[in-house]
Parts: structure tokens; sequence; C-alpha cells
């Protein structure tokens, strides 16, 4: 734990607090949210913060720190679906890459090439005019957007330690490339796989909220922030900025903080270790 | 003396608190004269040469004293820091590959050097290199200059190095390793002009090694570091044949007694 | 400088190796470049043979190609009177990492630095012995033990030895399987000279415990005159003397014997161009 704290430093801590409230706020929404997310009453629209509504509400007369707490829900679970799959797919490519070499390896980094120019958002406002608008689609578009950039990494990392004898040894014996692979590759290279989901989580969220933003991820009227932001534009013009500011500081506080972490977290990667 | 190092302690800052490297280190070079410094890793004999060159890291902490001429080296910082590096000391390192850059043909490193550290001209600079370039007994001299550094040998790169160390003359040449990384025949080889080309100009040598056979082949006095600390100073037949301290004579044991043919032996067979 | 050709697969010889070539391309170009040609040898049971040779002799491709890592494009290599296959499928490599192991050169890179140095052992003995998890974790503990570690080694992890105990730690894990056979690529020069000393005694006092047969692959003539019996030198893909350490090194033949002899640093030794460059022309003439 220590030892955390002393990588992270006195702003990471910060930093980690903050994705902590988060996190909290939006496994908890369903308990501690004062009020429903979706229902407002025409009445109450507009209203300042105060007691009842501690941010206050929105031009539909929703409270705006539920909207808040229960739109943290889906502004997290895309971006980890997101950070899932890439981890995942992108580290099996990389791996599969650099144990066989030659002809997969250059077959994968063709596939790879081909993925890398699409522009991400492009490619998943494509995969959304055939499947349809919403957060699963949208999360599914940008993880296969994402996934060349990990897959990329991880395999410069794995190639320089392929040929290394601790590599070669087990090889030697006999043992098969995949076991190797897992026991041996893998342990070395999950730092910067960790590393690359922390940034990868923040580059996420920006850009699934901006899929929001648009009317192409999350559909009103749930909660999420960027759809807050987005549908808080008329408020903005109408001189109650409140909602989009808000949410917007959300999105920018939380991904500043996982940006942090993930660059503290990698101080010490495989890459960065002593030689 | 004209490299006096006097109780010169270094630290560092790590996580646990300050770790000490150097311990008072006291050694001199004279005028013309070759010092070995031999250790083996964490001896702090590399640390002890870039102390004298001002290239120790940021968060070093440096006592004592080292005097090159009677300039305190020290307290340099800067454009006289700049000139010293430039004029009075010349650092050869253990790998070449680090100190030419890649991408320029090995004229620019030399005539660099001298144009701008002497402010030669171009010409004459390229001149002088090609005089270098044979001093240090490399045949073929225009190809060579007009060679990448990939494309030489590391024993030949390391000649190009010891020629821009020497271009300068200066009065002291630092060399940190400079044959660890090469063939035991390329070793001699450069050992033996490096030895030829200082004692011609008359520059002293500071040569750190691991290898205390190839210090006494070339130096005229050997100081033995452990643990950053000089434990034994003295010449090379003194430390081979009485040596005081038991750290040295582990050193002489570890190295098997010379049964080897000799090329003073004759030709075998 | 006669070399024979070792002919058919002697009986007591523990390696032997006939008319072993390869070539390789180098990357820009379409050079080939001749890393072994037709190279013969053998190594007796029982005995330490070392393999002289500056970089780009070939030595450690001859290694590389005995231990499995590498094909060779023609030749034959045969292990305790079997001939073994050139493309290795993994059933073979396993078949010959029972009899033959390797210690590499880096003690650093030959270990994973995420797990403890037991892990390593462990994993051969899992490999070559159908011992139980109890078992293994006591012949860890054993084989430790004879290489001069202790039981507190077992969990640290390799940053935390130094290099001369990881490399104790390799040559445990090469005992683990229990071979007739131990490759030594330049295992000591990456240690200091004090550790050097240290770890050439352990390699001699196990031969001799236990039967071992060793080829060690070095540049360092003092390591060859500490540990081998017999040597052979190599230069550019060819052999090009062999004979008993004290012969080869007290009374040299061929001129890059004589040549790689005078620039060996020793007492008293001074290097001495002009010789230098009489035994180069020598040889290339």
């Amino acid at each position: 734990m220590k030892r955390f704290a002393a990588r992270m430093g006195p702003i990471g801590i910060v930093a980690v607090v903050i994705v902590a409230i988060v996190v909290f706020g939006a496994v908890l929404a369903p308990l501690i949210a004062p009020y429903d997310p979706t229902i407002g009453s025409v009445t109450q629209r507009y209203l300042g913060p105060s007691l009842e509504h501690l941010l206050g509400t929105d031009q539909a007369g929703r409270d705006i720190f539920s909207r808040l707490l229960w739109g943290a829900r889906s502004s997290l679970v895309g971006p980890l679906i997101v950070v899932s799959i890439t981890a995942v797919v992108g580290t099996a490519l990389a791996l599969t890459s650099v144990w066989w070499g030659g002809f997969v390896d250059s077959a994968i980094s063709r596939v790879l090439d081909l993925l890398f120019a699409f522009p991400n958002l492009l490619l998943a406002v494509l995969a959304i005019s055939v499947f349809g608008a919403s957060l699963t689609t949208a999360a599914i578009a940008l993880s296969i957007a994402y996934i060349p950039y990990t897959a990329r990494v991880i395999r410069s990392t794995a190639l320089r330690e392929r040929n290394l004898p601790y590599i070669r040894s087990p090889q030697l014996q006999g043992i098969s490339g995949l076991v190797i692979t897992a026991r041996h590759l893998l342990p070395n290279v999950a730092p910067l796989i960790v590393t690359g989901a922390t940034i990868n989580f923040g580059f996420a969220m920006i850009e699934l909220a901006a899929l929001s933003f648009l009317g192409l991820g999350v559909q009103p009227p749930d909660a999420d922030w960027g759809l807050m932001v987005s549908s808080g534009q008329q408020s903005l013009i109408s001189g109650y900025p409140a909602e989009s500011i808000l949410a917007g500081l959300c999105i920018v506080i939380t991904v500043a903080s996982l940006g942090y972490i993930g660059e503290r977290l990698g101080g010490r990667s495989a890459a960065g270790r002593k030689a | 003396m004209m490299l006096d190092i006097r109780s010169l302690s270094l630290s560092i800052a790590v996580d646990g608190g300050p770790k000490e490297i150097l311990h008072d280190v006291t050694l001199a070079v004279g005028r013309g004269e070759a010092v070995g410094l031999v250790g083996e890793s964490g001896s702090g004999k590399s640390m002890t040469l870039r102390s004298v060159l001002r290239t120790e890291p940021r968060n070093a902490t440096v006592t004592g004293a080292i005097a090159l001429d009677g300039v305190d080296v020290l307290s340099l910082k800067g454009e006289p820091l700049r000139q010293l590096r430039a004029h009075q000391i010349a650092m050869i390192a253990q790998n070449p590959h680090a100190v030419l850059n890649p991408v320029l043909p090995i004229s620019r490193y030399l005539v660099e050097g001298m144009h701008d550290a002497q402010g030669l001209s171009v010409a004459a600079a390229r001149l002088r290199a090609g005089e270098l370039l044979e001093q240090v007994g490399i045949d073929g001299v225009d190809r060579v200059l007009a060679s990448y550094p990939h494309q030489l040998s590391g024993g030949m790169l390391q000649r190009v190095v010891i020629a821009g160390a020497i271009a300068g003359k200066p009065s002291l040449i630092l060399a940190d390793e400079p044959t660890t990384a090469l063939d035991v025949t390329t070793q001699a080889e450069v050992m033996a002009i490096l030895d030829d080309c200082r004692r011609e100009l008359g520059m002293a040598l500071l040569f750190v090694t691991h290898d205390l056979d190839l210090a006494a082949a070339v130096c005229d006095r050997i100081n033995v570091m452990k643990d950053g600390v000089v434990v034994e100073t003295g010449v090379p037949d003194q430390l081979r044949d009485h040596p005081a301290h038991p750290y040295t004579q582990q050193l002489m044991d570890s190295r098997p007694a010379s049964i080897m043919w000799s090329p003073s032996d004759g030709s075998g067979e | 400088m006669s070399d024979t050709n070792t002919g058919p697969v002697s009986e007591t010889a523990m390696i032997t190796v006939n008319g072993l070539s390869k070539t390789f391309r180098t990357g820009v170009g379409r050079a080939t470049v001749a890393a072994l040609d037709d190279v013969s040898l053998v190594v007796e049971a029982g005995s330490c043979l070392a393999v002289v040779g500056e970089s780009g002799s070939g030595k450690t491709t001859l290694a590389r190609i005995i231990v499995g890592l590498e094909s060779a494009d023609s030749g034959t290599v045969a292990v305790s009177g079997r001939v073994v296959a050139h493309r290795a499928s993994r059933r073979e490599l396993r078949r010959r990492a029972s009899e033959i192991q390797m210690v590499f050169q880096d003690p650093q890179s030959s270990l994973n630095r995420r797990l403890p140095v037991q892990t390593a052992v462990d994993e051969v003995l899992r490999v070559h012995t159908s011992l139980g998890r109890d078992a293994r974790r006591l012949r860890c503990s054993e084989l430790f033990a004879l290489v001069g570690l202790s039981d507190e080694h077992l969990r640290a992890l390799p940053e935390e030895l130094s290099g001369g105990q990881r490399q104790r730690v390799a040559i445990a894990r090469a005992l683990a399987a229990d071979p007739s056979v131990i490759i030594l690529d330049e295992s000591v020069a990456a240690l200091d000279v004090t550790v050097q000393g240290q770890i050439l005694a352990l390699l001699d006092e196990l031969r001799t415990a236990k039967g071992l047969t060793y080829l060690f692959i070095t540049h360092d003539l003092s390591v060859v005159q500490l540990i081998a019996d017999q040597v052979v030198v190599m230069r550019r893909g060819k052999i090009v003397e062999r004979g008993a350490t004290a012969d080869v090194l007290g009374r040299p033949r061929h001129p890059y014997t004589q040549l790689l002899l005078a620039c060996a640093p020793r007492p008293g030794w001074k290097p001495q161009r002009g010789v230098i460059r009489a035994l180069r022309e020598e040889i290339t003439s």
C-alpha cells in the first residue's frame, strides 16, 4: 500500500480518490440518488441548487445530481467494455504474432495496419449506422478501433523479450508455446497492458461521450454525462449552464485523473525496467 | 600533479535514503602519466571518472575536491566547464555507437569537433582528421571518413573515437572500459594504439577497467577500488608480487597462473 | 594444421559433430555468411571441451545447433551415440533436453524477472520428472544446496540476487533435468572476475561428482585454462587448431591461436602492435 502511494505521488493520490468517488457514486447510485434520473416535473425545471436538489434541476425538471450519479454508470461501463475487449483481443493478437513470427506476424500486422487507417469515431459511426445507436454498439466499434494501438505496443515489447534466454530455455525443454507465452511472456508485458488500459479508459470515455453527444450512443431519457452535455446546450443558451458544465466537468476530471494514474502506473513497466 | 582528487565522496538519493557510491577517494595523475582504476562492478570506478567530467547524476551529493591544473573542477559550471571539457579533458567511453551519430559520416564527427572546439576551418579540420586517422593506424583513410558508424567494426570505431579524443590535444584522457566490448585481438590493438598515441603526445591517462592485467600493461600506477573506496595504490609489479590488501590478492588469485605461450617464446613447434 | 574428420559415430564419445555447416543470409544485401564450415569434433564422456573464438567464429552457432535452438544446413550431431534430428519437433527437443542442457551467458535475462527463481528449476522438473509438487520442492532445495544456494533463495526474485547467484540458479536449472551434457555459452563472461573463479570451481566439482560432460564456449583463455581438458580454436566458421589445453595454449601451432595468445592479458603482458600485425599477415597468407 505504501509503495503504491509512493508510486502515485501526492497528485496521484488525489486522482485515485477522485476515481474512487466516481466509481462508488456509480455503483451506489440506485441507493444514494435522491431522485429517479429520468422522471422530472415541468414545474420544477431550472431550479437552482438547494437542499432538495443539491445541484439544481434541468429543463425537464430532473434532479441534476441524481442524473450525474446515474450517468456515471454508463459513462464508466462503456469505457470498461472498450478497454476489456481491447486488452484481451489486442494482447492475444500481439502475443500470437510474436510467438509464431514469420507469416502469421505479417498477416496480423497487415490487418492491424488496416484498422489503423480508420479514424476511431468514423468506425463507430459506421457501425452505428448499420446496427443502430446504442452504448454497446458504440463500445464494440470503438474497441475494434483501439485494438491496433494496444497490439502494436505489446508486440514490440514482446518481440524483444521473446528472444531472451528465459523464454528460449523453456522452449528448449519442449514446453508448448502456449504455456510459455502465458507463464513467461504475458507477465512481462502485463504492466504495459495495465497502463494501456488505464489510458485507453480515459480516451474511450471522451469518445463515447462524444458519440452520446452526437446522439449516437446512449439515448434519452437515460442519464449519461456525454448526453447531458449535449442536451444541456439548450439550457446553456437560455442561461442555465449547470447541466452541460457540470456533466462536462465530471468527464474532464475523471479522464484527467485516469490519465495521470495511468502515467504513474507505467513508470516501471517492463519496457522501462533497468536493463 | 595535474589531476588531484582529494577525499572525493559521492552519494545519491534513493528511496531508502542516501546511498554512498564513493567514499573518501584520493588519487592523483601526474602530467603525462597513465594511472589505472581497477575494480569490479559497484566499485565506483566509473563514477569517479564521471565526477572529473562533471557528468555525475543530478541527485548526487558530492564532497571533496577535484583539481585539474590547479582549477577546482567541482565548482565549475557553464562556459568554464564547457571549455574544460573541450580543451583539457577527453573521454573515451565503452560503447562507440553511443558517441557517434549514426546518421552522420565519420568525417563530420571529427571535423565538427575540431571546427567547434578549436576553431579550425573545415578544410584544415578535414586534413587533420585524415592525419589523425593515420595516427591511430587506419588504412584507407578516405573510405573511413566517408563511412557511417554502422559500416565499421567496433574496433575501427573505437580508433575513430581515440582520434577524436587526441584531436584537441587534451592534457588528460579519461577512458572508461574502452575495450570491454571488443574482441580480445581488437582490444590488444586498440590498447596498443592508445598507449602509443598518448605517450607520443605526452597526454595523461586515467584508465578504468575491471582487468588488472590490462591496466598493468599500460599504466604506470594502479589504484584498486572496491565498494567506493580505494583499497590499494601501487606500481603494477608491486601489486602483483606484494599485494598489501586482501582484495588485491583476491583479484590476483582469480586469474590462473600463466602457462600460456607468448610471442617471445618463439613460434610454437 | 591438419584437421581430421571424426568419421563415424564414436562409441565412447558423448557428443560427436560431423561436417556441420550453416550459412546465414545477412539482412540487407543477399550476401551469405558461412557461420559454420564443415565443423567436426568429438567430446569424450566426462571431459570438458572448450570452444574458443572471437565474434564471428561460429562458436555460438555451434552451441545453438547442438542444443536444438538452430538447425544446421548439413552435417550431423550425435549425442550418446544417437544422431539428433535437424528440425527438432517439440517432442524431440524434450528428449534432447533430458540429455543436454544449456547455461546461458547473461544471468539477468536467463531468468523470468517476474517469478521467484525457484519456478525456473521447478518448471524443468515438471517436464522431465514425474515428481509431485512436494517432491519437486524438495528436489529444488537439494539442487540449490548443490550449487551453493540456500532455501531462502528459493523464493527470491532474480533482481534480489547477485549475478553469481543467478548463474548458480541457472546451473541448478540445468542439473534439474539430470543431463549427461551441459553446454555453457560464455557462462561466466558477464560475472565479476572474483565471482568467475567461484563459479568455475563449482562447475568443476559438479562435473567430477556427477560425471558430466561439458562443452564450454568462451573467448577467454584463462577460463580455458581453469576448466577445460581439451580445446578447439575456431575462426570464421572453421576449426583451426585442437588438442589438449596444455598443448594448445603452451605450444600453439596455428598463427591464429598464437595471435589469441599474444593478445591475452596476463601478468607481465604488453600489447605489441608489431607482433599482432605480423601474426595477422601470417593468417591471411
